[in-house]
């Protein structure tokens, strides 16, 4: 299978998410912003970070980058998009998801392991995955999720919700909810369940003795999925 | 010409910095305050003499970069 990961200036979770990608039997490779192009790919990942500073809004100008183009292309001919972290902020930016990340409700950047809750099944990321709650990390100033009620009607009807914080039993409640984000949401599908975009960091849970495993049943379980 | 765009949060959207300003100027004394609520402000030089012309390309800015609808909205001056 084959995986592009876009490096945006600022980027700096693109070469973990490279490692991560290749240890479960990608074949990836690194793709520039400034690029028009994308190489073939069955996978697209944008990686976690601060592109171009986090100015004017994060993952704003990232959306108008010069490859942008071609990953929306790419995601609205059914393609898989990933966006972790910023990845996820720069795809609300674009449009290609719903809603907004907003500062964190209680304004401190957050650096923490979290649990998550899978909240959807029917989808290339989650099928057949092995464990319904998983425990992922987070660093982020601006991950709380909102949008307008009418959209979220439109997402819930539509079981785009991909995860939301938990507690380690599974519960989704106010003590669960890191950073404000509407209704627990960690992360979001587009309608048609090929983009996702997530604020938890499965690229940084994939070696037992550093930090945890749970990142490596995510990226068994796609690469599972596409084979 | 130089046009000018302020960008602020709708009705509604949570705006916690607007509100830890307002706290913290309710504890330096300014009990009268209420409410912030914070925003950006844009100056910007569009090469062109025609003033609707300047805010209406200004104003395709706004909707297409500036301000993000989901959550803003733009007020060209």
């Amino acid at each position: 299978m084959k995986s592009s990961v876009i490096i945006f200036p600022g980027s700096n979770c693109d070469r973990d998410m490279d490692v991560a990608l290749k240890k479960f039997g990608f074949n990836n490779q690194m793709v520039w912003h400034n690029d028009a192009e994308l190489p073939k790919s069955d996978l697209i990942v944008l990686p976690g970070g601060f592109s171009y500073g986090d100015y004017l809004r994060c993952g704003s100008i990232a959306g108008k980058s010069k490859i942008i183009n071609s990953v929306i292309e790419y995601a609205k001919s059914g393609g898989l998009v990933l966006g972790i972290c910023n990845g996820f902020q720069i795809l609300t930016e674009t449009g290609l998801l719903p809603g907004v990340l907003q500062q964190n409700k209680y304004l401190e950047f957050i650096c923490k392991n979290v649990h998550v809750k899978i909240n959807d099944t029917k989808n290339k990321y989650f099928k057949n995955i092995k464990k319904e709650i998983l425990e992922l990390h987070i660093a982020h100033n601006e991950g709380n999720y909102f949008c307008s009620s009418d959209e979220l009607k439109l997402i819930e009807d539509n079981n785009q919700i991909a995860v939301t914080y938990c507690n380690k039993d599974g519960t989704c409640d106010i003590n669960s909810n890191p950073n404000g984000a509407l209704k627990n949401i960690a992360g979001i599908f587009n309608k048609n369940k090929n983009i996702l975009g997530m604020m938890p960091h499965p690229e940084r849970m994939i070696d037992k003795y550093l930090s945890g495993e749970d990142g490596s049943i995510f990226f068994e379980n796609l690469l599972g999925n596409l084979n | 010409m130089k046009i000018k765009v302020i960008v602020t949060l709708k009705n509604g959207v949570l705006d916690p910095q607007g509100k830890a300003i307002q706290q913290t100027l309710n504890g330096m004394g300014f009990e009268s305050v209420n409410e912030v609520r914070q925003g950006k402000y844009f100056d910007i030089e569009v090469n062109e003499n025609d003033e609707v012309k300047a805010k209406s390309k200004v104003e395709d800015m706004c909707k297409k970069l500036l301000a993000n609808l989901v959550i803003e909205d733009f007020k060209i001056i």
